[in-house]
């Protein structure tokens, strides 16, 4: 693989995958991309260091824990173009949907502290468990954001539109090309 | 002296799963243990919605396999208005679950497994990916990118997308199937069967020289949960929950809405993902494996004609109850040629294309669960509402936290067979990977790191100082 190439990256921060699963929708296009570009650092790729230089990175899910933060500003700071990469990345979305319901402790409370469960207790063992973040935040509000690809999932065309044209060192142009959900 | 290993898939940059090892003086894993990290709280958040939204919600907890979550909870649904959704419904149904089978187990064993079967474990970390596998293994790749497109392609015929259609609603589903579509996926069919049929001729092939992996990636006995239809047979949708041991004894057969007096679900302080269980057998011998080698193991048949030879030579191959979990790959690959039987039998039986696909009632039973096979194993929605619908209480039980325990296993076990030391190899680090792999976890069900997992491994001392260290990922 030649350093000359342009290189991708994607990330997977408090979503379903659901996007990332748009991205491999891309099918036979994917042969395409791999002739295009180098994909350096994702979830589906035996990723070694999130690489010093990445032109376009991809970021799917909001910001829900502390790992998701870091993650997210590593990202940012080696990152030309940051795209927010769907509804979660977008605006939180259905990750978001836990704001509502009043604090992590809660939350957990819920699921891990209920009496139906064997040895009922909340997961604590820092720092293997990350903390939750108080409130789950759209990307925008951690870093700044280049481009944001609503929808959920943003369907492979739209992807493919939006890839094409920043490795053609165009800016894409989403008018009356998105929908979020 | 006690050491500890641990393997902490980016720590700070990642982290979505976690291993950590325990060793003894000697250099022997004395515990090891794979932990789950992330967290979303659907069974809180969703509490004061109405039932209707559930499906379309909770297909938002994986986009890997949303079509389950929509089916189950769908199902769940269709038990608080006390209905039977009309026969063409859950036809249409079924369909859509065979297409979801397909296409996660062709992105299983292609996408992810795929670059450690044929590029082998040791291959340089930058080819294992489904990027090396175009560089390197074109044919293979493109087989694998079509099989799944052809999946996907059938829920979207149905649904009108791919990832997260609210198609399915209590009662039913929201469209019939068109003639158009139903001739389009039949036409497609029969790549996707030739696809198949050479895929599981060349893994048969290769399956002799894979014997180590088969010892060591989770070899042991277990208890095994699925579907089966009332004779006994696969099933992936409808039908009871079967509980079987490891000589092919049966030890339950219950309806899902019994599942809380059978199953039990255990916390430890170090997952965010529960550990359910046999409750008859206790916590932790009740564990027990789901998915594919869980179906397979458990079915007496398939029930059409290919398959079931094909599941023939698999108890052959493998036993008449296969324990090893690294034949959850070979179980995949006979369940995608199920599917693509099933298919064809579903979308030729004229009751399909029936134009009554919704069953409309009001709310009738305050509480229901419903059940389906998710394509790595059995998911179980339960819900309670209140005269309103609102649900005042949520309980998921999904797929991989039923492998959790033996996930823990299975790690156990491959590090125990390949840990020499503090020599941490990036082909040993791949091998524990590939263990978890094998399993398929949905971990965005509860954790993301799918595929490829990142490591950063570090072997300690008692005295706390670092013996010997390697990163495999993150961003360090
Ligand atoms: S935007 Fe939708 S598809 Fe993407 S991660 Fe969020 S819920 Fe999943």
């Amino acid at each position: 693989m030649s350093s000359t190439r342009p290189r991708l990256a994607t990330a997977w921060l408090g979503g379903c995958s659901g996007c990332h699963m748009s991205f491999l929708d891309l099918d036979e296009r994917l042969f395409d991309l791999a002739a295009a570009a180098d994909v350096l650092f994702s979830p589906v790729v035996d990723a070694k260091t999130i690489p010093p230089e990445i032109d376009i990175t991809l970021i799917e899910g909001a910001v829900a824990n502390e790992d998701n933060l870091e993650l997210l500003k590593h990202l940012r700071e080696r990152s030309r173009f940051l795209i927010a990469f769907g509804d979660c990345a977008v605006t939180g979305n259905v990750t978001a949907l836990r704001n509502l319901a009043g604090g992590p402790m809660l939350v957990l409370a819920r699921s891990y502290r209920d009496e139906s469960n064997l040895q009922p207790q909340i997961p604590t063992e820092l720092p293997v468990i990350p903390p939750l973040v108080d409130r789950v935040v759209p990307i925008h509000q951690v870093v700044q954001v280049d481009f944001h690809m609503p929808g959920c999932p943003p369907h492979p065309d739209l992807i493919w539109y939006c890839v094409t044209e920043l490795l053609a060192g165009r800016v894409p142009n989403l008018t009356g090309k998105w929908k979020f959900g | 002296m006690v050491k500890k290993v641990l393997i902490d898939p980016v720590t700070r940059i990642e982290g979505h799963a976690k291993i950590t090892l325990h060793l003894n003086d000697d250099g022997r894993v004395a515990e090891a243990r794979f932990h789950v990290t992330e967290f979303r709280g659907f069974e809180k958040f969703c509490e004061g919605r109405s039932f209707r939204e559930m499906p379309a919600i909770t297909s938002r907890i994986c986009g890997i396999c949303p079509v389950s979550h929509l089916l189950c909870s769908a199902k769940t649904g269709d038990g608080l208005l006390a209905v039977t959704p009309p026969p063409a419904a859950v036809l249409l149904r079924r369909i859509m679950n065979l297409g979801q089978i397909i296409q996660s187990h062709a992105l299983s064993f292609f996408h992810l497994s795929g670059p450690d079967l044929m590029l082998g474990f040791g291959a340089p970390p930058t080819q294992r990916s489904i990027f090396g596998l175009i560089e390197k293994r074109p044919e293979f790749a493109r087989d694998g990118i079509r099989l799944r497109k052809f999946g996907q392609q059938v829920i979207e015929r149905l649904g009108g997308k791919r990832i997260h259609t609210a198609w399915a609603t209590p009662g039913g589903v929201t469209d019939p199937l068109s003639e158009e579509n139903r001739q389009a996926i039949l036409t497609d069919l029969e790549t996707a069967d030739a696809i198949i049929t050479r895929t599981l001729t060349a893994y048969k092939e290769m399956l002799p020289r894979l014997q180590a992996e088969v010892n060591a990636f989770g070899q042991f006995p277990s208890l095994f949960l699925s579907l089966v239809t009332p004779e006994g047979n696969w099933e992936h949708h409808h039908g009871m929950v079967r509980v079987g041991d490891a000589t092919g004894q049966v030890l339950a057969t219950f309806h899902e809405r019994e599942y809380a007096r059978y199953l039990g679900e255990a916390v430890e302080p170090w997952s965010y993902l529960k550990f359910p269980y046999f409750k008859e057998a206790g916590y932790p011998q009740g564990a027990y494996r789901v998915g594919p080698l869980a179906r397979l193991n458990l079915c007496r048949r398939i029930g059409t004609p290919r398959a079931d030879a094909e599941l023939i030579e698999f108890r052959q191959r493998c036993g008449a109850v296969a324990t090893s979990s690294f034949h959850y790959h070979y179980a995949r690959l006979v369940e995608i040629l199920a599917a693509v039987e099933w298919l064809k039998v579903h979308l030729d039986d004229p009751r399909t294309m029936d134009r009554r696909v919704q069953a409309e009632a009001d709310l009738n039973a305050n509480e229901a669960v419903g059940v389906s096979e998710a394509p790595r194993g059995t998911l179980f929605h339960h819900y309670t509402v209140d005269d309103h619908g609102l649900l005042t209480r949520v309980n998921l039980l999904i797929a991989t936290g039923q492998n959790n325990l033996p996930m823990q296993w299975t790690i156990r076990q491959i590090a125990d067979h390949f840990l020499r030391g503090p020599e941490l190899t990036d082909e040993m680090l791949n091998r524990m990977e590939a263990g978890i792999r094998a399993f398929d976890p949905c971990l965005s069900c509860s954790t993301h790191a799918f595929g490829a997992m990142p490591l950063h491994v570090q072997l300690v001392g008692s005295d706390g100082k670092v013996i010997a260290e390697r990163y495999r990922g993150g961003g360090e």
